[in-house]
Formats: C-alpha cells, structure tokens, sequence
C-alpha cells in the first residue's frame, strides 16, 4: 500500500531550478496529484556532486552534511534527476563513512531518498492522466539508470508510446563537468545519440535528468534538427505550456 | 598521436576527424557489443561466476606471496626458471639476456600487453635482436610502427582497406605481387610469411593469460595459434607476466577461462588455450629446450595495500572500453599509453604517476557501463574517483578547474548568498537570451558553447517563484 499523505521534501536540483523551474512545478504538481504533501526546503543549493566526481571530496563533504541536515526530517525526499538522487542515495552513506555519526544519518536520508518517476511509481503507485500528444522517445540518463535501476518506471508512467532507441542504455556525453573539459568528445558522443533518436522519428526527446537534456538540446539546436527535449515531469503533468528546452519563447 | 596521457584532448581531436579511424571504431563497437549480449545470455550463471572470478583474484591479492613462491617452486620443478624483475628495466635486460644466451638474432613474440608495457620491441632492436609479432592485429602495427590501440584487439584502428595497402607496400618485395583485399587473402599472406619465421627463430616471447600456482603453468588464449607456434619451435621460450598474473589451481582458471572469453570476444572459449608447464622433457615430441618466467612487478606491489587494489583483479577482457563511449569516440591511442579505456585511465597513472596521466581518470563520464559489464567486478568508476580526489589533494589539477569549483562550493555552502547570486545572475541571462532561448556563445562557457547552444534560463529561479507563491514554507 503506498502511503497516505506522506510529508515530501522536494529537493529541486541546481539545474532544474536555475534553468528550468517548470519541471520542478510539473514535479509539485505530480506530487500532490499522487496524494503528497509536498514541501521545498528553501535553503537547499547544490548536492555536492560537481565537487565529488571533481575530486574535491572536502567540499563535497560539507555540501553533503548540510543537504542531510536540511532533508533527514521528512517522510520521503524526491529528487528530479537520476544523478543527484544517486548521489544522495548511493554515494553520501560510502564516501561520509569516516563520520560515523554523519553516515548513519547519511543511511537513513539515502533509504527515504527517491529519483522521482522511481518515487511516483514504486512507492505512491501513481498513475498519471493519460498523456497526449506528441510521439516521444526517451533518454535513460546512467546515474538513474545503472545506480538506481530507473528504466521501467518513466515508461509505465508514459503508459506507452514511448518509441525505443537503439542503444538506449549508451551514454549521451553530458558526464557533468567532463562535457566542458572534453567539449570534443563530449559532442560525438552527443551526436550518435542524437543520430539514434531522430532514427526513431520520435519528435520530442524526454528524460530524468536535465543536464544530459540541456547538452542533447544545446547539440541538437546546433546542429538544427528539429527534436524536442522536455523534462519528463512536464510530459508527466501535460504541462508543455513552456518553450522546449532551448527553444525560443512563443 | 602524442605518445603521453597528458594529450588526450589533443589526441582525441585529432582521432575524431580520422574517418577511417572512426568507421573501424564503429565496426567494432557494433561487433563487440552483440557478440557478448549473446554469449552471456546463454550462460544463465555468467553472473555468478563473475562473483566467483573476482572472489578468486581477491583472495590471490591477500595472499600474493605465497601463490607466486608456490608459483615458482613449481616452474622450477618443472624444469624453467622464474627471474623477478621490480620494474621494466631489469625485465628487459633480462629478456635481452637470455636472447643473448642462445645467439638469438630473431625473436617471434606471441601478443603480450606486459612487453609492450616494459618497451620491449624498441630494446631488442637496439641490442640487435629482430622481434616478429606473430599475432596478426600485432604484426599489422609492427609493420605500421604503431603501438596497440586496443588490449585485445591491437589494430582495431585500422580499416581493412588500411591493412589492404600496409600488406601491398610490405610484402610486394616478399614475392606477393598483388594487392589483397579480402580478409581471407589478407590472413593467408601474413600466415604464409610468419611461417617461415616460427621455424627462423632462436626465441619465442609470450605473454600470459594466468600463472598457475599449483602446478607452475603459463596459461595463453589466442584464436589463431600464433601462440603455439611461438613458443613450441624455438630453441627458448620466454613467458613475460606481472605478478597479478596469478591463480591458485588450474580449477581457478577454469572459472576464469569461462568468463574471459565472453567478456572479451563473445566467445565461450578463444580457439586456443595453450597450458606451458617446463621445457622439453625427454618423451615430448616437440618444445623449447628452456623456460623462463619472467614476473615483472612494475609499481603493481605497491597497489596492494591501496584504494586502486581492485584494479589488480583485471585480467585484460577489454569489455570496458569495449563499452566505454569514451574509448569509442577517441580511440585507444588518445590515451597516450600502453593501457587504455576505462582500464587504462586508472591503471596508468598508478604504474607511471598521476602527475603524467591526471587528464585520463578524468576522461570519462561516469556513466558506469564499464563496472556493469566488468566480470571482475572491478568499480573502475569510483577507482577513477579517487584519483581524481587524489589529484585535487595534491593540486595537480588545472587552476582555473580549481577555482572554479570553490567559488561553486563557497557559495552552495551559502545558502542565502547563492539565491541572491543565482537571482542575479538569471536576471542578466534572460535579459541577453531576449527570447531566443538559447545563446551560440556565452563568456566563460567557451566549453559548452563552441559545439552546442547553450538554453536560457526560463527566468526567475523556481526557489523565488515558490516562495513568491505564499506556499507555506518548510
């Protein structure tokens, strides 16, 4: 049985919340839609994940202590992306385990701690209005993907229609800071996913995670093909009022 | 290519303008993936048996000591000889040696990663010895004077057409007046030549898959038998391997033979698995009159004890870069080192220093593919993580990367200072997208902005639209 009105801390992420606030309203509304009582921490920042994988692990620390202090008193935490859900749930209770006290709460934080179609779908067994419109392909982002086992659950909340891309579990090149350090790389990478998803002839790209969306999008405008990349939230809630990613405003 | 890791950029930008480079990357990418989804999956158990193939080298590493004593008590009995060497130097000198000892002028050498690792080639050359690679990808590089760009599959950079005029310029004055190219004619060249040279050499120099300790065997897997020949015409026969070569019992590498194979290849055994145990004895038909092991350490004893230990369990399958899209992108010679993919990026800068090879554990994405499809259960992600870690510590990482990545921090630790700055810094992006949603260049993300747009924000950060919505605050 999923619970009844639990008390949810949406932990919005850097990106969504600088560059793409209507996915994180499109995550409130699902949220609430599926019977939480949601609630955004206003003094959240940053995961500590670009220190992390940069190496900075004291910095990574700090960031990691203060985000466990501001998120261990709810009944569930839902992250929109696989990364930094994974970092908190994955990566916080191994790499604080010097503290003792610290990795303990890190455990309790990482056991109530939820990618969002993860937490929609395994835990609250939503199930969203039918969607409309247009034929989609999705992006399995690797963090959600390989660390948290996020694959069936956006595609049961689609309910179908979903066309699938070869080589679906490949990354697409983004990797954080590695898409500014290796641009080269990076962007071939970027480009066979791409060449993947426009063979599918799906006309939008979605997934969890916006900063592989940002990098697909950002190509993708360069390259001028004519895809779309939406936060899967927004598809979820059938709220595509705003601009794609990238794309002008109307 | 530049020939050191600190160039991957440079070289990665160079492989991905090489056409040819590129269309034999996705050539194989496209074969190496299929071969081994299908092997797997008709081994229900290929997953516990990779629990149980990494359970064994674990339990070698605790006890490295006694595997390779027992290891050499047991060559020794055999009849062979085992020389330790500490680094690559002593391992040449004494390989050279040992040619030496029999008037070697031609070597033939099976494909051994370990005698590109310690230069072997370049020092037999210059002390008068010529090497004759017999595997075919290797002997393809040695006629391109090119190292190997991938463990297992040395000249997977080069296209067939590529090999087609290599063999056309080499072997035109051998008597093989025409230019082949079909794969067949190809291989049928090469065999028809390093025929000649099996029965020519003085010394054959393999490399090996295991040493096993119960009973002091080398242990090679080839699919062309090059190796046999290799090691079973000449006169002495030289076995190159670093000491994590071990195993304990020919049952162990069984397991390991079981999962070697498909991680690699695709295939459920390579054609040859050739078990060396001592020279020559008097009722054997044929065989090399001597043996020698040679146990290079080269910096590895050091990662015992270590956080980079995992690393130690490898046993060169190549499903990491195999399946790394880093690898598929740049190519194995990008890395500028013997080692590349995933593999390499950390076992390079243990064995020649981070401060040469910091850029490699920072050429990947972390996607995790290479762990999941690693059968030895290797994390070679957070092992890359922690050289990363170790390289900020010791401040060999760029200064601009660094300075970032504080001010980044300072200020997340700073929650009201980063809503106000983030605030700011949206404002003055929404006014210069003016609704284009996308810049073509922005100052300081030169990075992000010479291949790919970079998207607006959509305005106001959703932290400031919350709390403007009256919602109750947490």
């Amino acid at each position: 049985m999923p619970p009844v009105n639990p008390n949810i801390a949406l932990f919005v992420t850097c990106l969504v919340d600088l560059f793409r606030p209507s996915a994180a309203f499109a995550a409130v509304r699902l949220l609430e839609d599926a019977g939480c009582a949601v609630k955004v921490p206003d003094t959240q920042t940053c995961c500590g994940q670009p220190a992390y994988n940069s190496g900075d692990k004291t910095s990574a620390g700090r960031l990691a202590a203060q985000t466990i202090r501001l998120l261990m008193d709810y009944d569930y935490v839902v992250v929109p992306s696989g990364s930094c859900a994974a970092m908190i749930k994955r990566h916080y209770p191994q790499f604080l385990a010097g503290d003792a006290a610290l990795a303990a709460q890190a455990r309790t934080l990482a056991a109530k701690t939820f990618e969002l179609t993860q937490f929609l779908h395994d835990v609250m067994h939503y199930k969203p209005a039918a969607r409309a419109g247009d034929t989609l392909t999705y992006h399995d982002a690797c963090s959600g993907l390989r660390e948290l086992g996020v694959q069936a659950q956006p595609r049961a909340l689609l309910s179908g229609g979903v066309i699938e891309n070869d080589d679906g579990e490949t990354c697409c090149g983004f990797g954080g800071t590695f898409c500014v350090k290796y641009t080269g790389v990076s962007t071939a990478i970027a480009d066979k996913k791409l060449d993947r998803f426009s063979a599918t002839g799906a006309t939008a790209v979605t997934g969890g995670d916006l900063g592989c969306l940002m990098h697909l999008a950002g190509r993708a405008a360069r390259r001028g093909l004519p895809l779309q990349f939406r936060h899967v939230a927004e598809i979820l809630a059938g709220d595509v009022s705003a601009p794609a990613i990238a794309e002008p405003e109307k | 290519m530049q020939r050191r890791p600190a160039a991957f950029n440079a070289n990665a930008a160079e492989a991905l303008l090489d056409a040819d480079l590129q269309a034999a990357l996705g050539a194989a990418q496209a074969g190496f993936g299929v071969k081994r989804r299908k092997a797997i999956e008709g081994l229900p158990e290929f997953e516990a048996l990779c629990d149980q193939a990494a359970a064994i080298k674990d339990h070698v590493l605790d006890h490295l000591d006694v595997y390779l004593e027992r290891f050499e008590t047991q060559v020794f009995a055999s009849g062979g000889m085992v020389h330790w060497c500490e680094d690559a130097e002593q391992a040449r000198q004494i390989i050279v040696k040992l040619c030496r000892s029999v008037n070697a002028k031609m070597v033939t050498k099976g494909k051994s990663m370990v005698a590109e690792e310690i230069g072997l080639n370049p020092f037999l050359e210059a002390n008068g010895i010529r090497p004759v690679e017999t595997d075919l990808g290797e002997y393809i590089i040695q006629l391109a004077d090119e190292p190997p760009s991938h463990i297992i599959g040395p000249a997977l950079h080069k296209t067939r057409d590529q090999v087609s005029d290599l063999f056309h310029a080499h072997h035109r004055a051998l008597g093989f007046a025409e230019r082949q190219t079909e794969g067949e004619a190809l291989v049928g060249e090469a065999r028809a030549i390093l025929r000649q040279q099996y029965l020519q050499a003085d010394v054959g120099i393999t490399g090996a898959n295991f040493l096993i300790a119960e009973t002091g065997s080398t242990v090679i897997v080839t699919n062309e038998g090059n190796g046999d020949m290799t090691q079973i015409f000449p006169r002495m026969h030289i076995v190159i391997a670093s000491i994590e070569k071990i195993v304990p019992t020919l049952e162990d590498a069984a397991t390991l033979l079981r999962v070697l194979a498909r991680s690699a290849t695709g295939q459920e055994m390579s054609v040859y698995t050739t078990f060396s145990t001592g020279p020559k004895r008097k009722a054997d038909a044929d065989g090399p009159e001597q043996f020698h092991v040679v146990l290079l350490d080269n910096g590895r004893s050091e990662l015992l004890g270590g956080n980079q230990r995992d690393i130690l369990r490898c046993i060169r399958c190549g499903a990491c870069m195999n399946n790394c899209p880093v690898y598929m992108a740049a190519g194995g010679h990008a890395y500028g080192a013997t080692y590349m993919g995933p593999m390499g990026s950390v076992l390079t800068p243990n064995l020649t220093g981070l401060e040469r090879a910091q850029a490699l554990p920072f050429a990947s994405t972390f996607c995790g593919k290479c762990e999941a499809v690693c059968p030895m259960r290797i994390p070679l992600p957070k092992l890359m993580r922690d050289l990363r870690t170790e390289a900020h510590a010791t401040r060999i990482t760029p200064v601009r990367e660094r300075l970032w990545l504080a001010l980044w921090s300072w200020v997340s630790l700073r929650p009201e200072l980063y809503h106000r700055l983030s605030g700011m810094g949206l404002a003055v992006l929404k006014l210069l997208a003016r609704g284009r949603g996308r810049f073509h260049w922005l100052p300081l993300a030169g990075g992000w902005t010479r291949t790919r747009d970079f998207p607006a924000p959509q305005g106001e950060s959703f932290m400031a639209q919350w709390a403007r919505r009256g919602k109750p605050k947490a």
